[in-house]
């Protein structure tokens, strides 16, 4: 195997431990008079975005960005809840930044970029400083320090949070650096926007055409470079965590315009979801992983305990403890409850698909607190001096540990379930959550068009095949606070020769017309069906057949299903309104148009992996005991795919490693 | 001064200057009502009669009413500005709206509540701050012997019957073995004003809206001033309650209700 | 979709910000108990969209409260009667058979409405960018632990950070006041060490900045508390008016 030429990821010579560092004092650098003259175009708000903004207008730079939503701060970075990982080994438990970065490619399966996540792990404690700085309240022990716990698929504490809203109080941080620059003058905000194509001109990205959801004018925008800070795709499955707005269209855009999409099929789909209720649903919401720090996962070890459950003749409190299958415990005991999401998620399916599931769809496995609940409860009794606690009281001080640790999941799964889960234990399923595929990216992160990067869950890069927890806020702040002003020089001081473009320039009169043909078309399908229509069948054809299991049979039907609904939709979609005025079907149905291309592309690539990696999981191939089977002589490397108009290309870029013995990944 | 006008037009800024007012108008209210409980004394008003003549002459209490005065048109006015600006705050009213679901009344009535006590204000000056100022309060004579203590009050008349007045608002001398006061006898005017039913209704609805518009003033003219605890704020919200809200106001009401039912 | 509950919805129509806008009345059949509030809204639309009419336009986005985005003002409350609670959480099973809901929009001159219950919230990311802040480039920390926070402070700034921004105190308040969340950024930075370089110039900055975008004043009448999903307290306005006054006055 060997590298396709077009893939020149400029990874820089010398050792892994010095790669980064040798190579940000040697990135070429742009003059803070020159910076002020060069302009930079960030799409999308989240995490890696607004701190990119941010960080790249307090270098001098002048700063566009666009967002959908009303406000930066509303973008779904801010959902995540558990945490980030940092490598402070603050807690003195043998963390490094080699053990984060060795963790987080075994996490991923064997199939990350070495030298980039070295580098994420490099950075990762620069972060969890500049946050503090900017006064992100962390929680923090009774001597003021900073508090950490665990997270699936380590075995150290490096996780830093906030409660369960880490993401939100790292947004917020990030947004009010943001609005600091807005105010200032050195970032134009453009709320309520939606990027709709990327303008290139003699082979460079040199802006962007964007509909302003308001009025549902087209606008066209230069910038000397683009950053694509859009996130990630999950919502191709239709139900997932992601929010209603979550979606795949600027990347999509920036692909069909020359940036190769890599590695679409690897889907996270995370182990603690809370199960789906009725086909109303219109979006799943997560529970976050730090619940296994303190839950215990189990379904009944008897199938007709499991049925009397289900059929709630059975109180899961009154079955006894020997009569419980701790399934996780059981098949990986030396991480038990915090084995990596892909496999927590497949052994979940594994005991709901052998018929032990809990809830009346039969997809649900329990996540049970009581016995951490009672254990804090009699730590904080002995701290309080009450010796000899009744039960009771017991439960109480546990309850109330509890409450400060994850209150705000538990009062969320209450309100979405109607179940107090204090008392009972919760029923969780995996569901959608992350895409570690994106658009490819080299050390720079720039994608295959210079000038276009991506940052963040928009790219491919640091995750490899599956994304160990409280790592997508660590790369998202990484990429956009600590990567990309370093090297976003290298292109830039080639650029400072570049005069601003005027927007009337062909190519963006061009792109702007094309745009507006675009949803023209979709205006003037006038069907008979509504967008979610679409959108809802898409997603059941990606979760039947490419989701948590997948094989070569169901890949290619789905991809004979795609095309077809894809034709229907293009035929029969309705939508109501007028393009000049805000619309909100409008957004979903070019939304939705692109994910019924990028469903075939995931299909497509699925089916070209003939292994099981991380979160791609084929049937065919798997180990005896079930776990997935790698194949790395022949699918080391990243499948990035090249839009042809109507099919797509294959290039490879050989994953080589040089520092971490690849090997059989084993939680047991 | 750019700072200075910066604060008071600044709507934390305003608000300060109406929480202050309100809190020295609470203060004034505790002084008001030891006061008044001279009426209750028996003595015919002789002590009643006294207070108020220590209050209208006394230089310091004199400078003080003053004070008192502009504070009341002050925080009535600023009052209801801040009321009509804070209505356009919102120039599109809601169809419907549950606001008892997350607030109390009398927190969201305090411009009504205000109005009706600064009529209420009016109204008593009226009767008997106008009256005694520039009015004809009679005057009374007490004769208390200083050996036996016994008290006796007459009218201050003439000759002719007719009421007397002198040029000072009181005269205090000694004959023998008693001491004589003569005074302006407001007593007799709250008495007699106190008979009119209309009156003593009236009276009772202000004592109702002074309780209804304290219950909350009181506790959020500490907030305002960014006084919030965790350990003194329920004190001073008990306060709020208990003493602003219902005792002061009912101290107030016991005294036309006593004189309307002597 | 199979549920049991008849709901009639009450919904304010405005098809731009100069129309004078309406109340329109539609009945949903077969409503389920286990649908969010935004799920019922869903079905409303797509019935609306079958029927070649113009469905209803609302902001929502993470549907699990905590991007701050939904914002319906439900009989007479702000996301609705559940405390705590933000609209896409809001669930059928709060409200019976045969009810009929009534829902605008927020209300406040600043606030302006773009289409039916789509309010315009800018004036909110306005007074952050005036100083809800702390001035640090990055790559300026120092090491996180270098400076300890007493776990009372961080647990109370952490409190107040966690406005979601959603804006139902303004639309609470019968002051259309933004007081709370104004209050809510400069007391979580005043409570950290971190903020205490700009903690005059922010409270200046911000109160001046709220006052400019035409939100009311506060009177304490505690309904932005009461109506915060995610609790925010009205001590966090108390510190305000301290850090503000003390800023007005000494600095």
């Amino acid at each position: 195997m060997s590298t396709s030429p077009k893939l020149d990821a400029k990874i820089p010579e010398g050792v892994l431990e010095n790669k980064w560092t040798k190579y940000r004092s040697t990135v070429p650098l742009v003059n803070p008079a020159n910076k002020r003259s060069l302009e930079i175009i960030v799409v999308g708000s989240g995490l890696a975005g607004s701190a990119a903004a941010a960080s790249l207008a307090e270098m001098g730079y002048k700063v566009k960005v666009f967002c959908f939503q009303d406000s930066p701060r509303r973008a779904h970075s801010i959902a995540a809840q558990g945490g980030i990982n940092a490598a402070k080994n603050y807690q003195n438990d043998g963390d490094s930044v080699y053990r984060l970065f060795y963790d987080t490619i075994k996490g991923g399966d064997y199939r990350a970029r070495e030298a980039n996540v070295h580098r994420l792990a490099e950075v990762s404690g620069n972060i969890i400083d500049q946050c503090v700085a900017q006064g992100v309240p962390f929680a923090r022990e009774y001597g003021g320090l900073l508090s950490n716990r665990s997270f699936g698929g380590t075995q150290v504490q490096r996780t830093f949070y906030a409660a369960g809203q880490t993401g939100q109080q790292l947004l917020l941080g990030a947004y009010s650096a943001l609005e600091r620059q807005i105010g200032m003058g050195a970032v134009q905000m453009y709320s309520r926007h939606e990027m709709l194509d990327i303008v290139n001109i003699d082979g460079k990205c040199r802006g962007i055409i964007a509909r302003d959801l308001v009025t549902g004018k087209l606008e066209r925008h230069f910038g000397h470079a683009v950053l694509l800070c859009t996130g990630g795709y999950g919502n191709v499955f239709y139900l997932s965590t992601n929010a209603m707005g979550s979606n795949v269209t600027a990347a999509w855009k920036a692909h069909k315009k020359g940036a190769f999409f890599s590695n679409p099929c690897y889907t996270q789909i995370h182990p603690t979801c809370i199960p789906v209720s009725g086909t109303h649903q219109s979006k799943l919401t997560l529970m976050s992983e730090s619940l296994r720090n303190d839950g215990r996962i189990w379904v009944p070890k008897r199938k007709e305990d499991a049925q009397a459950i289900r059929e709630g003749k059975l109180n899961p409190n009154d079955l006894k403890e020997e009569d419980r299958d701790y399934y996780l415990e059981r098949r990986y005991p030396a991480f038990g409850n915090l084995v990596p999401r892909d496999v927590a998620s497949r052994a979940a399916k594994e005991r709901c698909d052998a018929g032990f599931g809990v809830n009346k769809t039969g997809e649900a496995v329990f996540l049970d607190f009581a016995a951490n609940m009672m254990r804090y409860g009699r730590i904080e009794a002995n701290k309080k001096g009450i010796y000899n606690p009744t039960e009771d009281v017991v439960k109480q001080l546990g309850k109330e540990v509890v409450v400060e640790k994850y209150g705000n999941l538990f009062d969320m799964y209450k309100q979405i379930t109607g179940v107090d889960p204090y008392e009972n234990p919760m029923m969780i399923y995996p569901a959608v959550h992350y895409t570690m595929g994106g658009l490819w990216v080299d050390y720079n992160l720039m994608t295959t068009v210079p000038g276009l990067y991506a940052l963040g869950e928009a790219n491919f890069s640091d995750h490899g095949a599956n994304r160990l927890g409280a790592s997508a806020l660590m790369q998202g702040l990484a990429d956009g606070y600590f990567v990309i002003p370093y090297t976003i020089g290298a292109y830039l001081s080639n650029e400072i020769r570049t005069k601003a473009i005027p927007t009337d320039h062909e190519a963006f009169v061009t792109a702007e017309k094309e745009t507006a043909e675009q949803i023209n078309k979709l205006m003037n399908v006038k069907g008979t069906k509504p967008v979610d229509y679409f959108h809802r069948k898409l997603g059941l054809i990606m979760w039947n057949e490419c989701g948590m299991a997948r094989n070569a049979e169901g890949l290619k039907k789905a991809i004979q299903d795609i095309q077809a609904l894809r034709d229907e939709f293009w035929k029969d979609v309705r939508i109501p309104g007028e393009a000049n005025n805000m619309n909100p079907e409008l957004e979903k149905a070019g939304r939705v148009a692109d994910f019924l291309e990028l469903g075939e592309l995931m299909c497509i690539d699925a089916l070209n992996r003939n292994e099981s990696c991380g979160g791609h999981f084929r049937e065919e191939y798997q180990t005896e005991e079930g776990e997935a089977l790698r194949d790395d002589e022949n699918y080391a490397y990243v499948a990035s795919w090249e839009n042809k108009g109507n099919s797509w290309e294959l290039h490879k870029e050989e994953l080589k490693y040089e520092n971490i013995k690849i090997a059989q990944r084993s939680y047991k | 001064m750019n700072w200075l006008s910066k604060l008071f037009n600044s709507s934390i800024g305003q608000k300060l200057l109406v929480a202050l007012t309100g809190l020295f108008l609470c203060t004034f209210l505790i002084v008001h009502l030891s006061g008044n409980f001279q009426l209750f004394k028996n003595d015919n008003g002789m002590a009643f009669n006294l207070y108020t003549v220590f209050m209208t002459t006394n230089p310091f209490i004199k400078t003080v009413s003053y004070v008192l005065y502009a504070s009341i048109l002050f925080h009535a006015f600023k009052g209801i500005h801040l009321a009509i600006k804070n209505r356009s705050a919102r120039p599109v009213a809601y169809a419907t709206v549950d606001g008892k679901a997350n607030s109390h009344w009398t927190s969201r009535s305090m411009g009504v509540l205000g109005t009706i006590i600064l009529v209420f204000i009016v109204v008593h000056m009226g009767d008997f701050w106008y009256e005694y100022k520039f009015g004809h309060i009679p005057y009374i004579r007490y004769t208390q012997n200083m050996v036996t203590g016994e008290l006796t009050s007459t009218p201050l008349v003439g000759m002719d019957g007719q009421p007397l007045t002198i040029n000072k608002k009181m005269e205090e001398f000694v004959d023998g073995d008693n001491k004589i006061i003569i005074v302006k006898d407001l007593y007799a005017e709250v008495k007699e004003e106190f008979t009119n039913p209309l009156l003593v209704l009236i009276y009772l609805i202000s004592m109702a809206a002074i309780g209804f518009h304290l219950f909350h003033g009181f506790q959020s003219g500490f907030q305002t001033i960014g006084v919030n605890h965790p350990k003194y704020t329920p004190i001073l919200k008990s306060l709020s309650l208990w003493l602003f809200g219902i005792i002061i106001p009912l101290a107030f009401a016991s005294m036309p209700l006593y004189f309307y039912f002597l | 979709m199979s549920g049991n509950m008849n709901i009639t919805l009450k919904v304010w129509r405005q098809n731009k910000a100069s129309d004078k806008g309406r109340f329109e009345t539609y009945a949903i059949p077969n409503v389920s108990e286990d649908m969010s509030f935004l799920e019922m809204f869903d079905i409303l639309n797509e019935q609306l969209i079958i029927e070649g009419k113009d469905p209803v336009a609302f902001d929502h986005d993470c549907r699990e409260g905590i991007c701050g985005m939904c914002s319906m003002f439900i009989n007479g409350r702000p996301h609705g009667p559940l405390k705590g609670v933000t609209t896409c959480q809001l669930h059928m099973r709060s409200f019976k058979n045969g009810d009929t809901i009534v829902v605008e929009p927020w209300r406040a001159k600043a606030f302006p409405v773009i289409k039916d219950l789509v309010v315009d919230r800018s004036a909110f990311d306005r007074i952050i960018a005036a100083g809800g802040y702390i001035s640090v480039n990055t790559g300026n920390a120092q090491d996180a632990n270098s400076l300890p926070v007493a776990k009372e402070n961080a647990d109370h700034a952490f409190f107040a950070a966690a406005c979601i921004g959603c804006g139902a105190c303004v639309a609470a308040c019968k002051n259309a006041s933004a007081m709370l969340f104004t209050s809510a950024k400069i007391s979580q930075l005043a409570l950290l060490p971190q903020g205490a370089p700009e903690r005059n110039t922010r409270a200046l900055n911000m109160v001046a900045q709220h006052d400019a975008e035409g939100f009311g004043s506060c009177t304490n009448t505690g309904a932005c508390e009461a109506e915060c999903p995610k609790g925010i307290s009205l001590s966090n306005i108390a510190r305000m008016n301290r850090e503000y006054l003390g800023a007005a006055l000494m600095s």
